[in-house]
């Protein structure tokens, strides 16, 4: 047998007696492919809906029929009051001032106020037709919503208020060429009374107009949450990718524990006065250090060169950074613990972090995946780490608020820690 | 792991006592019911081959091993508890140490682990440098150190605490004929001190040398316990044996074997002789019973032939 076969022939018998590694050297591309498939094609599922609140302070037809016409869309979750609640069950709408708060709160990327007059000037065909804005309010970090909202606020004024679209069209038409005629003002008269009854009748309340043009409807859109951020998407991705790389850290830093193992080192220190209890608390309190001081030094060369707000978020950052480093310093000791040799942890961390990291958001944002996978990414480390680096570098929020992220974060380290420790009792006796 | 209860405590505990071990690994009985008695300052040999249970007997001593069955106190504590890991200087045969660290900062790491700090820690690093000569090594990284060094150094970590029963298991694995002298002089400079010893090891030559009782292990039983002489002298009443091995096996072989009192195995014969004049009066009738003999090969009995002669198998099968 030629020595380049032999050679293969000995990797292939390796591999083989190494079931582990045999069985994730297949299973590894097909989960990749599941997951990252699952994302992009949305699992089957439609586009994701965009979550939108709308407060109608005019309470005309006109913005009736808006509202009416955005509650149609498909792509658009409307929402006009809060869900109610076994305390609250008939919540009173939303207003100006809680939208506004909603959306800084991060529960809906888009808020639209109409506000009252509008239906005096719902649309305008250009600046010298008087025309009431309605109001965007944004959450910068979400680049896709605002622009959807707008334009299917364009669409809505096409496909929902033909009848007001037509007057309007008609009296601009008559300032501009001094006036109809009274036989032309009566047919005009005639023509509109026939298309309000046609509108009037539900059939065709929502039929497709024809009819183009855009921007008809006023829009002045505005930037609740991120607006004086000089680098928005930075601070989202100094702790998606942050969070992701610590992952890592903690699983490399926790893979001491079996080098320990193969070179008897850990019998050694486990047959001193030093308990496998303290053994890992202590490999623990390292990951915890190397995982807090990697994302400080991260966040630190983001405030220095892409200028994220680091020095009035010390607070939030310290709460946040040590709650993640706990949490995933105990995902990196259970990892270790399950794993019987180096290999296998650097199969199995590889799986699990990047999945983790896909579908809690650290490659990218969440709010770009289907419903399913958004709800999915609340069991990951990721999801809830963003979610509370976010509050604090992007919402701004104190830290009083960052309570549900570190509850959680926190809860699921002592969780995963007690795991690892139970398993790691393999290690305690023969 | 199941704590020992001894009834009746001795007055003056002794530094290991091992009654009725046992301990099995799926279906192999890696120990079976050994009872040991340790005495102060002595230095014990397990003398056995690979896989013979010894390394098992010292992992349960120093309580990394739970048995199936019987008990083990050190200076009267139970195996694993306090007291008895601080008693005990486990050299294990791994190279259990902290490659990225130097020879210094392993021993202070391994002290710390055993409670030791300030001064204490100070002087027992400075004590197990000396004892290991590895004083000019001391700020070298362990991976930049020779395998002899190593092993010097594996050996000192399990001394820096200053244990009063100290386990060696097979402590000399892979060094040179050099280093290995050296790691006998350190040994016996320890004996000397009157520290008392456990030393496993699958060479005679070892445990003639440095152990004042040598328990020789197979298939996880000790099969023989006693001094170097008194363990060949209990095999062996004459002070020599002849083996002769012959081209062919053949009847007038077995005869001529069974006439002299030899036992025969293939076609090696073996006798036990007193004086040397024996030899040539069995060399003569060979050559009268018309034998053609290939090798011949007089030697005095040995742990070797103690262990052939209890077992029916070399050492190092």
């Amino acid at each position: 047998m030629p020595q380049f076969l032999n050679i293969a022939r000995i990797a292939l018998i390796g591999l083989r007696r190494d079931r582990f590694a045999l069985a994730l050297s297949f299973l590894l591309p097909i989960i990749f492919f599941a997951v990252f498939a699952m994302i992009y094609s949305g699992h089957g599922s439609t586009t994701p809906k965009i979550s939108i609140i709308v407060v109608d302070q005019d309470h005309s037809q006109a913005s009736a029929q808006l509202l009416h016409s955005l509650q149609n869309e498909d792509s658009l979750k409307v929402a006009t009051g809060p869900e109610p609640t076994k305390e609250n069950p008939t919540p009173p709408d939303y207003t100006a001032a809680s939208a506004e708060a909603a959306v800084k709160a991060g529960d809906v990327p888009v808020a639209l106020i109409i506000p009252s007059g509008y239906g005096l000037h719902p649309i305008s065909f250009g600046p010298a037709q008087p025309a009431t804005q309605i109001e965007l309010l944004n959450d910068s970090s979400d680049i896709i919503a605002p622009q959807m909202v707008n334009g299917l606020l364009q669409k809505a004024a096409m496909t929902s208020m033909p009848t007001t679209m037509a007057q309007q069209g008609m009296d601009l038409t008559g300032r501009n060429i001094g006036g109809f005629t009274p036989e032309q003002q009566k047919r005009v008269d005639a023509q509109m009374a026939a298309m309000r009854k046609y509108m009037a009748d539900p059939a065709n309340a929502n039929r497709p107009s024809s009819s183009g043009g855009g921007g008809m409807i006023q829009v002045h859109s505005r930037a609740v949450v991120g607006e004086n951020k000089p680098n928005p998407m930075i601070a989202f991705y100094a702790a998606a990718f942050g969070v992701m790389f610590l992952l890592w850290t903690a699983s490399g830093a926790a893979g001491s524990l079996l080098d320990e193992a193969e070179s008897g080192t850990l019998d050694r220190v486990l047959a001193s006065r030093v308990s496998m209890g303290t053994l890992l608390a202590g490999k623990m309190t390292f990951a915890i250090l190397l995982a807090f001081t990697q994302l400080t030094a991260m966040f630190v060369f983001g405030w220095l060169v892409y200028r994220v707000d680091l020095p009035h978020h010390i607070p939030g950052f310290v709460v946040m950074g040590l709650s993640t480093a706990f949490a995933v310093a105990a995902f990196g000791m259970l990892l270790a613990s399950i794993c019987r040799s180096r290999a296998q942890l650097g199969a199995l961390s590889t799986i699990v972090i990047m999945s983790m990291s896909a579908i809690g958001g650290s490659m990218f944002p969440r709010y770009f995946m289907p419903k399913a996978m958004q709800t999915a990414g609340l069991f990951t480390i990721n999801g809830w780490a963003i979610d509370g680096f976010t509050k604090v570098f992007w919402r701004d929020m104190p830290v009083s608020a960052l309570w549900p992220q570190v509850t959680v974060l926190v809860s699921t380290g002592v969780v995963l820690f007690l795991i690892a420790r139970q398993i790691a009792r393999r290690w305690d006796y023969a | 792991m199941a704590a020992a209860v001894f009834p009746v405590p001795p007055p003056h505990p002794a530094p290991l006592l091992v009654s009725g071990l046992v301990k099995h690994f799926g279906s192999v009985k890696a120990v079976d019911n050994i009872s040991l008695e340790l005495h102060s300052g002595e230095c014990l040999g397990l003398l056995g081959p690979n896989g013979a249970g010894k390394s098992t007997l010292i992992r349960a001593i120093v309580g990394r091993v739970a048995p199936d069955a019987g008990a083990i106190s050190i200076f009267g504590a139970p195996a694993g508890s306090p007291a008895a890991c601080a008693a005990i200087g486990w050299i294990p045969q791994e190279l259990a140490l902290y490659p990225r660290l130097t020879a210094a900062e392993n021993l202070r790491a391994f002290g710390r682990y055993s409670g030791l700090t300030g001064k204490p820690l100070s002087d027992a690093v400075a004590w197990c440098l000396n004892w290991s000569a590895l004083e000019d090594r001391a700020d070298a990284l362990v991976r930049t150190l020779s395998g002899g060094m190593k092993r010097r150094l594996n050996m000192a970590a399990g001394l820096i605490h200053q244990p009063r029963l100290v386990l060696m298991d097979e402590p000399t694995v892979g060094v040179d004929p050099q280093s290995r002298n050296r790691i006998f002089e350190m040994i016996e400079a320890l004996r000397d001190r009157g520290m008392t010893i456990i030393y496993t090891t699958h060479y005679m030559e070892e445990a003639e040398r440095l152990a004042d009782r040598i328990a020789i292990v197979d298939h996880g039983r000790i099969i023989a316990l006693d001094t170097h002489q008194a363990l060949i002298q209990n095999c062996f009443t004459a002070s020599a044996q002849v083996i002769a091995r012959f081209r062919d096996s053949s009847p007038a072989l077995s005869v001529w074997a069974s006439t002299h009192g030899g036992s025969l195995k293939d076609s090696t014969a073996e006798f036990a002789i007193d004086h040397p004049t024996d030899l040539a009066r069995l060399l003569d009738s060979a050559a009268a019973a018309g034998l053609d003999l290939e090798d011949l090969a007089l030697r005095r009995p040995n742990l070797e032939s103690v262990f052939l002669h209890l077992t029916g198998r070399e050492l190092r099968d």
